[in-house]
């Protein structure tokens, strides 16, 4: 157990010095490594701010009721009756038609036209919360008041939030397709980077084959060279990250503010990020142990 | 301790390298292996750690049928035997110290104890005052020492070299002989592959001699 211990601390002491031999090789690897996990990573990281800013939209579906422009108040006041009695609706909100157009006035920019109206084009309305966040519920919902006597339209407003969810969910499966021809290009190039510097080693491995050492022996050091190449290829990838974040951010807090928004693109979490740590360290385990297990079985005598 | 019994080999391509060998090597002992270039001496050798295989026949290794040994189990068979390579097979990219210590990296012992171990085997073939020194540094003579002492440093109950006074000039030659000959006086069973008849003949020791491919009478 202990010899064991010792030989694994051996073969990462052994990692570190071949990366310390070729400091500039083993950076440019973890360079080309961070910038194709930084671009799955990336798409992963705006997937979970666009998330986080849909998140209670998408739970609260909203129901809007407008009446014909023909309907009187009283109409209006006894439908609000039913609607209160229905026991599939959360809330119901009547918004009269003065207030509405009010509403219309105060935002920028649409005073003017308002203005210029010789009268007012908007119907009563109703903004109707449902106790149900079920898609086919909600549309039974509506065609139920469809039916009801004054009513011109019933709009089901989660039907952008459905929307989204299935852009979101094609976008997620995009990005993991990416991740997935990243992680092939990355075990190439750990692959490739384990072969040279095995051949560098050439003649230490046959001597130590020849006398005595096991493969287990002889991969362990690659092994380690290769998760420490994965691992810092993780990290480039994180930096890349943070820093493209922050420089978008800049931009994005201005958008967001215009629309009176505090919306940051958010860091990963810190569980995804050391997941995207470990992925890439264990990427360039498994690149390595390839490259190994083809190097030892060429030189095995037939 | 060492068996030989009707082993052939022959190498893909046809060239038959051994004929049918049979001789046993008993524990402590000292045997030349003599012969002509060619004559398969190191063929035979590297049956016994297993770098070939035979065609046919049996090599036996303490018992153990080394010929049909698992790959697994290889590197646990070569902990046990010494080997001393024709072309010696430094490393020239380390010390000698660090050459010593290259078979102990995958034992059992800790840093310290096995520095302790290395430089005793350096002692024992006079390079300890160069352990500091990069092989390429070292004369042809110096280098086999350290060959020699990287084949002891495990401390193993078999000493095989091949050829290990080639290109040394009749004084070294000596040494080297005089060094196997100090380890067999402590129980190694050493087996010397050599063409030099001058040298084998000065020692007085069991001579196994290799003609086509079989061991004469």
């Amino acid at each position: 157990m202990n010899a064991w211990l010792r030989q694994h601390r051996q073969a990462i002491v052994d990692a570190f010095g071949k990366v310390a031999a070729q400091k500039a090789a083993a950076a440019l690897n973890a360079l080309v490594i961070g910038i194709a996990l930084s671009l799955p990573a990336g798409g992963y990281a705006l997937l979970g701010s666009l998330r986080a800013a849909t998140a209670g939209a998408s739970l609260e579906p909203q129901l809007s009721l407008f009446m014909r422009a023909d309907a009187k108040r009283a109409d209006a006041d006894a439908l609000g009756a039913k609607l209160k009695a229905d026991a599939r609706l959360r809330e119901s909100r009547f918004v009269p038609r003065e207030q509405a157009l009010k509403e219309l006035q105060a935002t920028e920019g649409l005073a003017d036209i308002v203005a210029a109206l010789n009268r007012n084009p908007l119907p009563d309305a109703f903004v109707l919360r449902p106790k149900s966040t079920d898609p086919a519920a909600l549309e039974a919902l509506a065609r139920d008041l469809r039916g009801l006597p004054g009513v011109a339209q019933v709009l089901v407003d989660s039907a952008w939030a459905r929307r989204l969810g299935a852009l979101a969910g094609t976008a997620r499966l995009a990005i993991a397709l990416l991740a997935a021809l990243l992680a092939f290009g990355m075990v190439a190039i750990t692959f490739n980077t384990i072969r040279l510097q095995i051949l560098t080693q050439r003649a230490e491995i046959e001597i130590s084959k020849l006398i005595g050492a096991t493969d287990a022996f002889i991969r362990r050091p690659f092994f380690y060279l290769g998760a420490l190449q994965g691992l810092a290829g993780g990290l480039v990838a994180l930096a890349i990250l943070w820093g493209s974040l922050a420089a978008l951010n800049v931009g994005v807090a201005d958008l967001a503010s215009s629309y009176g928004s505090d919306f940051r693109l958010g860091f990963l979490i810190p569980g995804d990020a050391l997941a995207v740590l470990l992925f890439s360290a264990g990427l360039g385990w498994f690149g390595a142990y390839l490259s190994v297990s083809k190097y030892l079985l060429e030189i095995e005598p037939k | 301790m060492i068996s030989f019994s009707a082993v052939a080999k022959r190498y893909p391509g046809g060239q038959q390298a051994l004929k049918d060998v049979t001789f046993s090597l008993e524990q402590g002992e000292f045997a030349f292996i003599a012969g002509h270039s060619g004559a398969g001496k190191s063929t035979l050798l590297k049956l016994i750690p297993a770098i070939e295989r035979p065609s046919s026949g049996a090599v036996l290794v303490n018992g153990q049928n080394v010929g049909a040994l698992k790959r697994a189990a290889l590197p646990y068979l070569r902990r046990n035997l010494g080997l001393v390579f024709q072309d010696q097979k430094l490393l020239y990219d380390r010390s000698v110290f660090d050459n010593v210590m290259l078979p102990l990296a995958f034992g059992e012992l800790n840093h310290r104890e096995a520095g302790r171990r290395a430089r005793a085997a350096l002692e024992k073939v006079g390079l300890l005052a160069r352990e500091r020194a990069n092989p390429v540094q070292l004369s042809g003579g110096e280098q086999q020492r350290l060959a020699i002492a990287r084949a002891v440093v495990n401390r193993p109950a078999v000493l095989i070299a091949d050829e290990p006074t080639a290109n040394l000039d009749a004084a070294s030659a000596a040494e080297i002989l005089d060094i196997f000959a100090s380890f067999n006086q402590v129980g190694v069973t050493v087996l010397v592959a050599s063409h030099d008849e001058a040298l084998i003949a000065r020692f007085a020791k069991r001579v196994l001699r290799l003609a086509k491919g079989s061991i004469e009478a």
